[in-house]
């Protein structure tokens, strides 16, 4: 497995733990009324799950096992790949983070455009691996 | 394909149409005068088809074909798969029971199956992660 693909994959790991953590607070404030401050998980909770385990897992894994090139690198532009996981993540906390921050309103924006302009850079890595065998 | 990894992508798919069955009911419901116990699904449409179907066929994929933990054990503990595979359908099923019934009926002592429910699911989530960590490494 590619040194990226852990980085990526073992994040998407710790936001599972984070996510199944939050959902099992709001679940349990749910069943028997713990503390209705556990609501404000939610937002944190689907951007956890979302974009930090389901999108990250699956960009680690693709650029794991997509065809390679057979010219070198055989993973084509891994640059574009690198900074895609650095900006989704930054782009995470920043929404997380944002309503701390009320002086920036426009953390929140700015941080899912961090987390689109990640998708976008993927998607420019992996477009030309998305081929036939031996293309 | 290893056995574990069998239930899983079998279950998840269970839980695939039944989400969707769930959605079905929702919509046909929204058209009529509305049954409470049918409008009360909207978490348990949203939870069946996140956990029940893609989180748990990403746990049998995954279980299947990460990289060998090592040559004894490549992968890892099959004892925790199994533990984390009822852990995790117990935990959802519980839920698609108990958290109608706890909306239409608080205070009812449905409340503490969720409060299980949320347990399980944590437990599963945690000993997934614990699993397959060691199994995401460089060659």
């Amino acid at each position: 497995m590619p040194v990226l693909s852990v980085f990526f994959i073992r994040t998407s790991l710790f936001y599972l733990a984070l996510g199944f953590t939050y959902g099992s607070w709001m679940l349990i404030n749910k069943g028997v009324a713990a503390a209705p401050s556990f609501w404000g998980a939610l937002p944190a909770h689907i951007e956890f799950l979302l974009i930090g385990w389901v999108i990250q897992l699956i960009l680690g894994v693709a650029f794991w096992i997509l065809p390679r090139f057979s010219h070198e690198p055989t993973r084509g532009n891994e640059r574009l790949a690198w900074l895609s996981y650095i900006m989704i993540n930054i782009g995470i906390w920043m929404v997380l983070l944002s309503p701390l921050f009320y002086e920036l309103p426009w953390l929140s924006l700015l941080g899912r455009l961090m987390e689109t302009g990640a998708a976008l850079l993927f998607v420019l890595h992996a477009w030309p691996r998305i081929k036939a065998v031996g293309a | 394909m290893p056995p574990l990894t069998r239930w899983f992508i079998k279950s998840a798919l269970v839980f695939l149409v039944a989400a969707l069955v769930v959605r079905l009911l929702q919509t046909a419901n929204s058209l009529t005068a509305g049954n409470a116990y049918i409008n009360a699904l909207g978490p348990v449409y949203f939870h069946m088809f996140l956990v029940g179907w893609v989180t748990q066929l990403v746990f049998g994929i995954v279980f299947w074909m990460f990289p060998k933990y090592s040559l004894d054990h490549p992968r890892r503990s099959e004892r925790l798969g199994w533990w984390i595979f009822w852990l995790l359908n117990i935990g959802l099923g519980l839920r698609v029971i108990a958290e109608p019934l706890n909306s239409i009926h608080p205070a009812t002592g449905w409340g503490w199956l969720l409060v299980l429910s949320a347990v399980l699911q944590w437990l599963a989530g945690m000993g997934f992660v614990a699993n397959s960590w060691g199994r995401v490494k460089a060659k």
